[in-house]
């Protein structure tokens, strides 16, 4: 067969080679070892150089002509067979999956607003105190002139445990501002400190519950006055409601544990029952504060001569509802899922200042 | 503590609209809670009269009415009140109106046909009592035309302030109008309370029998009698103000006494003389003596109380509400008038017990003016001759006004030191004097005498709080707080804080929902958990489910799930991070994080789904959550060692305990012990753990904050797998430890890659998989140095745990 008629054979072959299997066949038949091309240059050996110089590359071409055929004809069929897999491999990406966990999971709006104001109360330097839930009648009353026979120190207003073999009777806190005593006498001013935790009273209804939680700030050092605590209590404000100018109603009051006391109003607005600070004519009552009590510097064996400062208290349950529009305090505690889902934030949304209280 | 404007008017004298005084009172701290205005809810509701009242065409019981509201203009009106009829004067409300009564704006309508252009009023309409009766039908000398509030005297506006404890001077109107005057608001009236010079002494004796400790109890006692007075309704004017604060008028000597309450905050007492039998003796009550009081209630008396009695018996509960039988009617034509001071504690301890809620133990165990008492005496005694006739005799004193004594030291710079401001002496001078405090001295520093109403002022902030609160907190201008002057080094939280909220970011990011429950549980529920002790019982509880103080967060995520469950929801996994109590003292308390998944609410998702449904909650899968909290927290887990078993309420052979050594456990996790849910009577699959937080390692404290230097080994590492089979209670982790034990620094890990039973397997047996990974540090291991370390570690595992290579 002449070299022309073998090529048109084999690329015809190829051409129409339908497998990788035929193709390799058809490879070991022109190329392999017994193959017909390679059986053609076998030949090249025992020529003259003269034919040799003639024949040679015509079969070397044919060769390489052969070859790049069969490349080109494997890539063919390699991409036919992927492209026949691929139109094969069908999912339905509209399935739903299951909803990931760091999606489903959520922090309590409590433990969200904790850490909100946590946030905005340490770039003011304040640090974080905790105190005991069980306390003494001492720490929760006398060390914060409660005089004796104040209605507080009932039964219907606080919670006692059983009075032990002495006839000492604990209690349950009733605010936090015990931790102010003990934050007094476990160091020296300058003191800065926020005081958040779990407070407890014998009431319940819509907006009362036996438990709930309660946030106090105490400033103790040689100079700190009303004006600052206004200054404070402003800038918390409007950093913790997130505006940019809120006002503010101070109206002089009363607690054993400040003089002067004030209880402060925000304003607000409720257009279309929805709260807004910042707006409106409306006054909503948001926290207590004042001077330390003298007697209460005492306590905490400071000496109201030398050292001077401020306190002020508020509920985390009353401004993560003011906030997050929550209607009814109990359902804070009752752990519903389909509320916690609904009130709760997802645990990659931790409030900071430099990247925002919320979201 | 009510009061309406025209009767504060008696006291001050001011230009001052109502809403200028409002505004005041809530600035120096009497806050304003609501203010009633009748006359302006009322405006538009005017006398009329019915010219012709004519049967509706189409309906029985309606009345087509023509009226005049004044300008002579007939108005058609619609009406269906029995009594409507030609002649009358009644009330009429053009179209436009609201009517609080029925809560609705009036318009023009037509009814049955006829139109109707306003309407015909009655009381319960205007919002005014309740008499559903019929329209109003006034006299015949009501004005038409004119507003009806005003004709009827509602148009005295009624204030209430919410009084704050300390301020007993102003559960006076008196009081409150000398607060406002120090304003500039108005000028206070002082009348001169000239003393009334009775005629003879007063016949009735009395005592105060009290041991010389008890003196306290009663400082004072005064008594005067009238006689010759007739006791009939007290005059309008009276009657409509008590009225318009919520009193109810009883007659003239009673009035007399509930007036004297809120015009002065001097609450008193009248007894009719004849009905009193001998002297009046004020003592202890009897333990078992009781009382008719004027309410018409029964109280049984203990010797806590203090009560006046006569030969008779207990007349009165002193300070708090007099008795029945001793009390002034129509008949009554001798009167005693009692004023008194008592000991404010005592008054507020006897009135809590007995429930008794009363103007006068409101005022008392506030502690009135002790000052006042007997020019209070004389006012009642003056009002009763002026009212009811009859003369006085002279007052008989038992005790004595105390003294007052209490100068406080007080430097002008105290104002600016505490509240910031700066204020003119001048000004703080005026503001305290009109407050009624005596200064003396001059300069820098001065001494005050606070006036004998204001017990609650004791020192120098006492008398800031006075000059700043009448000069408005509003005047003092915010000032920053002094910001540090370095950033903060120390972070602002300790490792505990950090620690507990990091642990809730944790388990949220695990699909967690985080609950807040109740500190305190039911007392079964307690000791289930190893609490419930005397120590940790509340002695008032709310309520049976809310008696002991939590020992775990277990319990009261279990009801939670339960609760949620109930409500179709049983795939739940919930987690807390709160405290629990182990005692009374504040080493008792400690901060736990716990999570629980119910029913087959796993990491990966709950219930069906077309990728395959999810299996029940196991251990394993609390435990994935206890030990991805710990990895988070950034535990140095080294020496963490988890032992099978846990406490009582876990499943004994599903549950394992988390330890640094046996001294120091720090959590537990594992499958929810079948008899704990039959004795809490919970249904379901659960799985819990709880770590205490408190109990945990610190991290390491190192003086760089730069992590070991990374080394990376050239050499490949090589594998090896091994399958032992061992007694099916050996512990994959006593093989895994061996195993590693065999050659320390070689091995860099291991992995139990299959567990079975089963064929092949004799009884009682288990095969365990593991995957060791050889690290070689210096150069590549010979086969015969991995057949020499394959030997070892089946050497070591075998003489540790008994295991046999698998065949």
């Amino acid at each position: 067969m002449d070299l022309d008629a073998l090529e048109r054979d084999l690329l015809g072959q190829i051409e129409r080679a339908g497998d990788e299997a035929s193709l390799e066949a058809l490879r070991v038949a022109a190329l392999g070892k017994k193959g017909s091309v390679s059986e053609l240059l076998k030949t090249l050996g025992a020529m003259t150089p003269d034919e040799r110089r003639e024949r040679g590359p015509l079969i070397n071409g044919l060769r390489d002509r052969v070859q790049g055929a069969i490349l080109a004809k494997r890539e063919a069929l390699t991409e036919a067979a992927l492209d026949a897999r691929l139109s094969a491999e069908r999912i339905d990406v509209t399935l739903p999956l299951r909803e990931a966990p760091e999606v489903r999971g959520r922090i309590h709006p409590i433990s969200q607003v904790i850490e909100e104001i946590t946030a905005i109360f340490a770039d003011l330097g304040f640090s974080v105190a905790e105190g005991p839930d069980i306390e003494t009648d001492e720490l929760n009353f006398t060390a914060l002139n409660f005089p004796e026979g104040h209605p507080a120190r009932e039964m219907h207003d606080t919670f006692f445990l059983r009075p032990d073999h002495l006839g000492r009777r604990k209690l349950l806190r009733t605010h936090t501002s015990p931790v102010q005593v003990r934050t007094m006498r476990a160091g020296q001013p300058p003191i800065r400190v926020i005081m958040p935790g779990r407070t407890y009273r014998h009431d319940s209804d819509q907006t009362h519950t036996p438990m709930f939680h309660q946030v106090e700030g105490l400033v103790i050092d040689r100079s700190a006055n009303i004006a600052n605590l206004k200054w404070v209590l402003e800038s918390f404000c409007r950093a913790f409601f997130e505006v940019e100018a809120v006002t503010m109603r101070f109206r002089p009051s009363f607690f054993p544990f400040t003089e002067p006391s004030a209880e402060v109003d925000i304003q607000c607005s409720r257009k279309g029952g929805e709260l807004r600070f910042g707006e409106g004519k409306d006054w909503l009552e948001i926290l207590g504060c004042g001077m330390v009590h003298p007697n209460v510097l005492r306590s905490g064996g400071l000496d109201p001569d030398q050292v001077q400062g401020f306190a002020f208290g508020m509920g985390i349950d009353r401004l993560a509802m003011l906030k997050y529009g929550m209607p009814d305090l109990r359902p804070f505690f009752e752990a519903d899922v389909r509320w916690l889902e609904h009130y709760g934030f997802r645990p990659i949304d931790v409030p900071s200042l430099v990247g925002g209280l919320t979201a | 503590m009510k009061f309406t404007l025209s009767w504060l008017k008696d006291h001050l004298e001011t230009e001052a609209s109502l809403d200028a005084i409002a505004e005041t009172l809530t600035r120096i701290g009497l806050e304003v809670e609501g203010i009633e205005d009748k006359a302006a809810a009322l405006r538009p509701y005017v006398i009329a009269r019915v010219i012709s009242a004519e049967q509706h065409p189409n309906a029985d019981r309606l009345r087509v009415c023509q009226v005049d509201a004044g300008d002579g203009q007939p108005l058609q009106v619609v009406c269906g009140a029995p009594n409507a009829r030609a002649g009358m004067l009644s009330v009429f409300a053009p179209p436009g109106t609201y009517v609080p009564g029925k809560a609705i704006t009036l318009s023009v309508g037509t009814i049955r046909g006829v139109e109707s252009r306003g309407m015909l009023c009655s009381g319960a309409e205007l919002g005014l009592g309740d008499d559903h009766d019929g329209i109003l039908d006034l006299p015949a000398e009501a004005p038409v035309g004119t507003a009806y509030a005003v004709w009827a005297g509602l148009d005295d506006p009624v204030i209430e302030i919410n009084l704050t404890p300390n301020r007993a001077d102003c559960a006076s109107i008196h009081g409150i109008a000398r607060d406002l005057a120090a304003t500039g608001i108005g000028t206070l009236k002082r009348e001169p309370l000239p003393p009334v010079r009775g005629e003879g002494a007063c016949p009735t004796p009395v005592t105060l029998a009290f041991d010389e400790h008890d003196k306290g109890l009663c400082p004072l006692f005064a008594l005067r009698l009238v006689r010759g007075v007739t006791n009939g309704p007290s005059p309008e004017w009276m009657q409509k103000r008590l009225r318009a604060i919520g009193l109810r008028p009883i007659n003239a000597l009673v009035d007399i006494t509930n007036y004297l309450t809120f015009d002065r905050g001097r609450p008193l007492h009248v007894f009719d003389a004849r009905k009193v039998a001998g002297g009046l003796t004020v003592r202890r009550a009897e333990e078992g003596e009781s009382l008719v009081a004027l309410d018409g209630k029964t109280y049984r008396l203990d010797s806590d109380a203090v009560v006046i009695a006569d030969d008779n018996g207990v007349e009165s509960i002193a300070g708090i509400m007099g008795g029945q039988a001793s009390g002034c009617d129509e008949t009554t034509t001798d009167v005693l008038i009692e004023s008194a001071l008592w000991d404010p504690r005592a008054i507020a301890r006897t009135g809590r017990r007995l429930g008794i809620v009363s103007d006068a133990r409101y005022r008392f165990e506030r502690g009135v003016d002790p000052a006042f008492a007997l020019p209070g005496l004389d006012l009642a005694t003056r009002l009763v001759v002026d009212l009811c006739g009859g003369s006085p005799s002279q007052a008989t004193l038992a005790g004595e006004v105390p003294e007052l004594s209490h100068v406080i030291d007080f430097p002008w710079t105290e104002v600016r030191r505490l509240a910031g401001i700066e204020l003119s002496r001048a000004e703080m001078k005026v503001t305290l004097e009109s407050l009624g405090f005596h200064i003396s001295g001059s300069g820098d520093r001065v001494k005050v005498l606070p006036p004998s109403w204001r017990a609650d002022v004791e020192g120098k902030a006492d008398l800031v709080e006075e000059i700043v609160r009448i000069a408005g907190l509003d005047r003092i201008e915010p000032k920053p707080l002094p910001r540090a002057e370095t950033v903060a080094v120390e972070p602002m939280l300790t490792v505990l804080q950090r620690r507990g909220r990091l642990a809730k970011r944790a388990l949220a990011s695990r699909g967690m929902l985080e609950a807040v429950t109740y500190s305190f549980i039911a007392q079964a529920d307690a000791k289930l958990f190893g609490g419930g002790t005397s120590d940790l019982a509340l002695a008032n509880p709310i309520a049976a489910d809310f008696s002991d103080m939590r020992p775990s967060l277990v319990p009261g995520l279990l009801r939670a799930a339960q609760a949620n469950a109930d409500r179709g929801f049983p795939d739940t996994a919930l987690f807390e991070v709160g405290q629990c109590f182990a005692s009374d003292e504040p080493e008792g308390q400690s901060l736990r994080a716990t999570g629980l998944r119910r029913g087959t609410a796993r990491h990966g998702g709950a219930g069906r789904h077309w990728s395959g449904a999810a299996e029940a909650v196991d251990a394993f899968e609390a435990k994935a959550d206890a030990l991805a909290l710990l990895a988070a927290l950034g535990v140095p887990t080294g020496g963490l060692q988890i032992v099978a078993g846990g406490p009582d309420w876990l499943h004994p052979g599903r549950s394992g305990t988390l330890q640094f050594g046996p001294k120091n456990v720090v959590g537990h996790f594992g499958e929810l012990h079948p008899r704990l849910l039959k004795a809490m009577d919970l249904k379901g699959t659960l799985a819990a753990f709880e770590i205490t937080l408190d109990s945990l390692p610190l991290p390491r404290h190192r003086p760089t904050k730069a992590k070991p230097a990374l080394v990376l080994p050239d050499l490949q590492a090589i594998s090896r797998d091994f399958a032992f089979v061992v007694p099916r209670d050996v512990p994959a982790a006593d093989i895994l430890k061996a195993a590693q034990g065999a050659e320390r620094k070689l091995i860099t890990g291991i992995e139990v890659f299959d567990l079975y039973e089963g064929t092949g397997i004799p009884e009682g047996a288990k095969s365990v998989a593991i995957a060791v990974r050889l690290q070689p540090a210096e150069r590549t291991l010979t086969d015969a140095e991995i057949e020499a370390v394959s030997a070892k570690i089946v050497a070591e595992v075998s003489k540790k745990t008994g295991a046999t290579l698998r065949a």
